[in-house]
């Protein structure tokens, strides 16, 4: 069998075009913050053998796997059949039970130091991690087992990042993020959920350029995380006005107002919601009257609740 | 004899094992195992009752939205909060645009490829596969674009990299349908992958953002801004195309997968169902809800009052401290930690063993299954019109009576049927918003008083993409004092009660045909669908809040 048909074979045969090839291209070097001349190598580094993915699902809700899917340019479809080989995911694969670990191993032993694991969930430490089991082991053995033996591995949403919900207070399974648990370094990806364009771009960065993206000191890509949501908010000049709103439903509410006093988090959150917005750019929460609840940010669960209430 | 256990199931939300015993080509018996455990009971004691429906939606990313309208409405009847018109419609159009959503993806993404082999799509013809679509298909392809989809078919395949379509089941004796429909619906597997993108920006309308929506609170929803023409506008063109799939697609895909596949109306079914009904159309509940509350015991078509304090939760089987079953607002079951847990292996083998983290809810001590299908049969005899109208339309295209669609197949066709007339009904209740904020009514919030002088119980009973959902919570000072969540999938895929009677899953399993045990094909069928949501299922407990520290044994 042919391993090496060429991309735009293969684009063409799923019906996309060149030039909607290199559309995406150039909206991914806008994510990255790359100069539009980046478009070009992107494509480039997009044309070879699909990277071999396996998407673990550890103590999580499946939110992240969601907001992937959610993805425009490339289409979802497009990216799990054309530029990635999604070797293992549970929410998608269509192999069940022993087929599906099988895969998972060979992956592992085949491709040991070459796949790329994304992580989503937490993982429960406390009686050894026995509170999560996938194929009657625990969370923490099989990431132990897949996270060490990838090339990288990509920790995407607040739960694999930093323990997530289950982690907060008073953290019942002793849930710890995929790092802590592991001891291998990650890459996150934070929110809950994370924007699809987030996931994707930084996926992209290491096709592109063969390693991962420029970090902050909570492994978060600054492409993504390097701006406060209140630095690009819309409502920021009704904040430097004191123009707030003070209840939900008032006069303020109704005239787009900050939300500050009803307890966003926006000046204390790091992300590019304002920038790049939500599905497609239909809206996102302080646009939906809503206080951002600084989803991005390191135990937000409990450092930034309540979540209607002035920080 | 043989055990054969499935683990993990694929293509579900959240951690699910399945055991059967297979006896002369047939499951004899069956267990269903949730293998995480969150705990998010716990966490929510001691907060802010309005964080709970933000920490809540974090169950499920699937179905999410819904827990945030269960923990919204539990905290309303707490406080005696009644919100405006324009906010329950929202919610309403909130709502129903997520089941848009997620009934569809169920069909395409996690249950069609248990009925559609994809490889023998490989060696269908073009031509023919156009003339299927042409005969059977709201939106017909060429045999241009037949050839086109075969050949990035057979690209992909010939790559050797066939990701997420490796190793499964392909070619097993159970799949029945003609290369051509395979052809057919792997196309429109491709297509809903597109769909459910616009789904769900129809959610983030009202919701800034999916999954896990920001545009609710207690007291009505934030999204006052979004009042415009504009915005409406887009929602109901929005809506229009969505419902324009579901007709031309989606049902017709249904009715064609289900014409090869009729005897699995004889097959996975159960007799009792419970609906608690859903999508309030005035602040009367539940007598205004639009797929009205009720029941059905054994199987006779006629829709029963449901009397909520009927319901409790079993532990017997579950890995929590034994007491009796109790009403989830009273209920102090602690899970178990440590030696006592026996490293979480499922028992499957002694009288009495515990092989799962869900919890066995039973209403007056029966086993009832939730869901899109007891919600069709509840509000086909209980009076929803549009329901009767479509499943009868449904069940003479397909030559059956009422009594198959108690069966694996019937759950799958039943979630097309409300898909569609959830829909239709979003339109009507549209134009309610419009002609409300035509009158100049744009109230979206009811203001209360939360303080520590604030104590209350309430409770949030809602019916949603996978079924009866539940929540409970009791105000102390103004906090939480104690929060429970009995979801649907801990009602269709719980374990077995103190009186060993099976959950409505394992139930429905006994009888399944199993070819081969090595692929148990079957199993998938039956267990897909109920739509198994587990993250939200696998967390149900209701612990004393005074002993939480209990917990931290390390």
């Amino acid at each position: 069998m042919d391993n090496h048909v060429d991309l735009n074979e293969r684009l063409a045969l799923k019906g996309v075009s060149r030039r909607d090839f290199m559309k995406f291209c150039g909206l991914m070097a806008t994510v990255l913050g790359l100069p539009m001349s980046f478009a070009p190598r992107i494509a480039e580094a997009m044309e070879k053998k699909r990277p071999t993915v396996v998407w673990m699902h550890f103590a999580e809700c499946t939110g992240c796997t969601e907001s992937f899917i959610r993805t425009t340019y490339p289409w979802a479809a497009d990216i799990i059949l054309d530029v990635i080989d999604l070797a293992y995911h549970e929410t998608i694969m269509a192999a069940a039970g022993d087929q599906a670990e099988e895969i998972l191993e060979k992956t592992v032993k085949d491709q040991k130091g070459k796949y790329i694991c994304i992580a989503e969930g937490a993982i429960p430490t406390k009686d050894n991690g026995v509170y999560g089991k996938v194929h009657g082991k625990t969370f923490l053995e099989v990431a132990n087992h897949v996270c060490k033996n990838a090339a990288a591995t990509i920790c995407v949403g607040a739960c694999a990042c930093d323990g997530g919900v289950q982690a907060a207070k008073p953290n019942p399974t002793e849930a710890k993020s995929v790092s802590a648990a592991t001891g291998v370094k990650t890459v996150n990806i934070a929110g809950c959920p994370p924007n699809a364009n987030n996931m994707v771009a930084t996926i992209v960065h290491y096709l592109l350029l063969g390693k991962l993206p420029a970090l902050d000191d909570k492994g978060r890509p600054l492409f993504a995380y390097g701006y406060l949501i209140h630095d690009n908010c819309p409502r920021r000049g009704h904040f430097e006005n004191q123009e707030f709103v003070k209840q939900f439903g008032d006069e303020g509410a109704a005239k787009g107002w900050c939300l500050y006093q009803v307890g966003c988090a926006g000046p204390e959150t790091y992300n590019n919601c304002p920038i790049i917005q939500w599905n497609q750019g239909t809206n996102w929460p302080i646009r939906a009257g809503h206080p951002c609840i600084g989803c991005s940010e390191p135990k937000f669960w409990d450092d930034m609740s309540p979540f209607y209430v002035q920080k | 004899m043989a055990r054969v256990v499935v683990d993990p199931i694929p293509r579900i939300e959240g951690h699910l094992r399945i055991e059967v015993e297979v006896e002369n080509g047939k499951v004899k018996d069956a267990w269903s195992s949730g293998t995480l455990f969150r705990g998010l009971e716990i966490i929510l004691q001691g907060r802010d009752p309005r964080d709970a429906h933000l920490l809540t939606q974090r169950s499920c990313g699937v179905c999410t939205l819904v827990h945030s309208l269960a923990s919204v409405r539990a905290v309303e009847d707490a406080l005696k909060i009644k919100i405006p018109p324009n906010a329950r419609i929202v919610r309403n159009l909130t709502h129903a645009a997520q089941n848009m959503h997620d009934h569809p993806v169920h069909f395409y993404q996690l249950c069609a490829l248990d009925w559609v082999d994809v490889v023998s799509a490989l060696s269908a013809d073009a031509g023919k596969t156009a003339d299927l679509s042409n005969a059977v298909s709201g939106r017909p392809q060429s045999k241009k674009y037949y050839e086109g989809l075969k050949a990035k078919l057979k690209a992909f395949v010939d790559s050797g990299q066939l990701g997420p379509f490796a190793n499964a089941y392909w070619g097993h004796p159970a799949y029945k349908l003609p290369a051509e429909a395979n052809l057919m619906a792997v196309g429109h597997y491709l297509d809903n992958l597109r769909q459910q993108v616009h789904a769900a920006q129809m959610t983030a309308i009202w919701g800034a953002k999916n999954p896990h929506l920001q545009g609710h609170l207690p007291g009505g929803v934030t999204v006052v801004g979004q009042l415009d023409a504009d915005r409406l506008a887009k929602y109901l063109y929005m809506l229009k195309e969505q419902i324009a799939f579901i007709k031309d697609v989606y049902i017709p895909d249904v009715l064609a997968v289900a014409s090869f596949y009729k005897d699995w109306t004889k097959i996975g079914g159960n007799k009792n169902f419970l609906a608690y009904g859903d999508f309030p159309q005035s602040d009367k509940e539940p007598e205004s809800f639009y797929f009205p509350r009720g029941m059905i015991i054994d199987g006779k078509l006629k829709s029963l009052p449901v009397d909520p304090t009927k319901i409790t939760e079993d532990v017997t089987r579950a890995w929590y401290e034994n007491g009796s079953p109790l009403y989830p607002a009273v209920g102090v079951t602690q899970p178990l930690s440590g030696d006592a847990l026996k490293g979480a292996v499922p028992d499957t083998t002694s009288k009495d063993g515990k092989y799962t983290w869900m919890k066995a809810p039973r209403y007056d001590g029966k086993v009832m299954e939730v869901g899109p299908l007891a919600q069709c049969l509840v509000s086909y005899v209980g009076g929803n019109k549009e329901i009767k109208e479509t499943t009868d339309m449904v069940m003479k295209k397909l030559g059956i009576g009422p009594e198959a669609l108690m069966s694996t197949l019937g759950r799958i066709g039943a979630r097309a049927i409300k898909c569609l007339v959830n829909a239709q009904a979003a339109e009507k209740w549209t134009m309610e918003l419009v002609e409300n904020i035509k009158k100049g009514d744009t109230r979206t919030f009811t203001e209360y008083k939360l303080d520590e002088t604030v104590n209350g119980q309430g409770m949030g009973l809602n019916d949603v993409a996978r079924g009866s959902l539940g929540h409970w919570i009791n105000i102390e000072k103004g906090k939480i004092k104690n929060y429970q969540q009995v979801v649907p999938s801990t009602w269709n895929l719980g374990p077995r009660d103190a009186k060993g009677q099976k959950s409505a899953v394992e139930n429905a399993l006994i009888g399944t045909p199993v070819a081969d045990p090595k692929k148990p094909l079957e199993v998938l069928r039956t267990v897909h669908s109920f739509d198994p949501c587990i993250a939200c299922a696998v967390h149900v407990i209701d612990p004393k809040t005074n002993e939480v520290y209990e917990f931290k044994v390390s």
